[in-house]
């Protein structure tokens, strides 16, 4: 078993786990943190993704323990309190989702995205966003809803 | 995942000389930790290289040196790159997602296993994933498999676009290995054909690493292509893609480059349509010959008649796009 501390939305955590365990299944089992979904479990849909320095990654692709030090930024971070992300309410604006299960991998993708900054056009963010599935088919949605929110938009 | 160590080298040289049989090395985790979830890979401990490795592009007017371990996605966003070698960008922006794009290493991508559906299944036969087993796609579901290059023990496909990329800029790659000493591998020598050893998918020496991956300066900056056909619009394997470019004196060719993906165990270089447009004119009729002349020496399977087609016509369209980029 290893100590692994860094960093979860803002606050600094340890947890105590075994080589294997992914940083997914660290979020969920140990830190509690579900928002963060296991869909696929082998980096084909992106429910997993998080951001780790704002970069958006697989948190089952990676190993929880070669993220000693760093600071991981999921689904219950990206509020400002009770104040939605803009992307968040714009999910509800647009209808973005259905079932809900992909929308926390999304909302992170597409953070990660406008903080890229290399999204031009519709077809640019449909590349871009390619990386998560939706299997109840409310990309329209998703897409509406990014493109609404990458107007606005100002990464800091 | 079957239980394992991890221990983390602070450089090269202790990365090198504490590594075990049984051990792999890890730096993106992308395609290893999912062999691992499969138990096709299951190495008794690994050795993290993220702080070993450079995460560094140095430029010269040699060319460009990349760091093993940049992320695919720091080399499409480099200025350098974008600009010298944009062939490049384009292959890696095709490959993959965006997060992976942002956890591979360079070396990882060139050490991603040769794949196919039968090797990532272990209930069937497979001689990459258990020599002597047989290849289950030679005769079987071989939709996706290679046209040319393969042999009776394996036709799966090397999945990397980033690869066809550097096989088409003639990059070669610098490993270390444990006696420290530092040697330079041309690129088309170091992904392996198949034939009896399907198991092997590279030239990287035993105990050695890969520290970086360099691409000689050239002038195919101006008129390049990538082209990737596959199932769905982004995200998915290439049937067939084309790195297409080529160098111009008015309407002449001077120099062309052609190299392919989905098509054989490792990124393929059709010399001879590349010598057939040598000295030729950028005309439509000699894209086509030169379409012809690569797709005449492939060979496809009972499922994979289709990607011929579909390269020949990938080929033509590259090298027309060449002229537009």
């Amino acid at each position: 078993m290893t100590n692994i501390s860094f960093t979860v939305n803002g606050q600094p955590r340890t947890v105590t786990v075994a080589p294997w365990v992914s940083l997914l299944d660290a979020l969920r089992e140990h830190l509690h943190l579900t928002g963060t979904k296991k869909g696929c479990d082998h980096g084909q849909c992106g429910a997993c993704t998080v951001l780790c320095e704002d970069k958006r990654i697989l948190s089952c692709l990676t190993l929880a323990v070669m993220k000693n030090g760093r600071s991981i930024t999921t689904i219950e971070g990206i509020a400002d309190g009770e104040k939605l992300h803009p992307l968040q309410q714009a999910f509800i604006d647009h209808d973005a989702f259905q079932c809900g299960y992909c929308t926390p991998g999304q909302l992170c993708s597409a953070i990660g995205m406008l903080h890229e900054g290399k999204a031009r056009t519709r077809e640019e963010v449909k590349e871009l966003m390619s990386g998560n599935l939706c299997r109840c088919g409310a990309n329209v949605g998703i897409i509406d809803a990014i493109m609404q929110v990458k107007e606005t938009y100002s990464h800091e | 995942m079957k239980p394992f160590t991890l221990r983390k080298p602070n450089d090269i040289k202790q990365a090198l000389s504490g590594k075990k049989a049984g051990e792999a090395y890890i730096a993106g985790g992308t395609n290893l930790v999912d062999l691992m979830k499969k138990h096709i890979a299951e190495p008794d401990a690994l050795l993290d290289v993220t702080t070993a490795l450079s995460a560094g592009i140095e430029t010269s007017s040699r060319g460009i040196r990349i760091g093993a371990m940049v992320r695919n996605s720091h080399i499409a966003s480099h200025a350098a790159i974008q600009s010298q070698y944009p062939l490049l960008a384009k292959a890696i922006l095709a490959g993959a997602s965006p997060q992976i794009r942002n956890m591979a290493s360079t070396a990882g991508n060139l050490l991603q296993r040769t794949r196919c559906p039968y090797f990532y299944d272990i209930t069937l036969p497979c001689n990459k994933r258990k020599p002597g087993s047989g290849c289950g796609a030679l005769e079987g579901e071989n939709r996706m498999s290679a046209i040319v290059g393969y042999s009776e023990h394996c036709v799966a496909v090397h999945p990397s676009d980033m690869c066809v990329a550097l096989a088409a800029l003639d990059a070669s790659v610098v490993v270390s290995g444990s006696g420290g000493k530092s040697e330079s591998i041309p690129f088309a020598s170091f992904h392996r054909l198949p034939g009896t050893t399907p198991e092997i998918d590279n030239n990287l020496p035993v105990n050695a690493l890969i520290t970086a991956v360099e691409i000689p300066a050239n002038a195919f900056h101006k008129h390049y292509a990538y082209l990737k056909v596959r199932d769905r619009t982004s995200y998915a394997f290439a049937l067939v893609s084309v790195a297409a470019a080529l160098q111009l004196s008015g309407t002449k060719i001077t120099a062309a480059r052609l190299a392919s993906g989905g098509v054989a165990h490792k990124p393929w270089r059709w010399h001879e349509a590349e010598k057939f447009l040598q000295g030729k004119e950028a005309t439509a009729a000699n894209f086509s010959q030169a379409a012809a002349i690569a797709a005449r020496s492939t060979k496809p399977l009972s499922h994979n008649g289709y990607k011929v087609t579909m390269l020949q016509g990938a080929i033509e369209t590259a090298l027309h796009n060449c002229l537009n980029a």
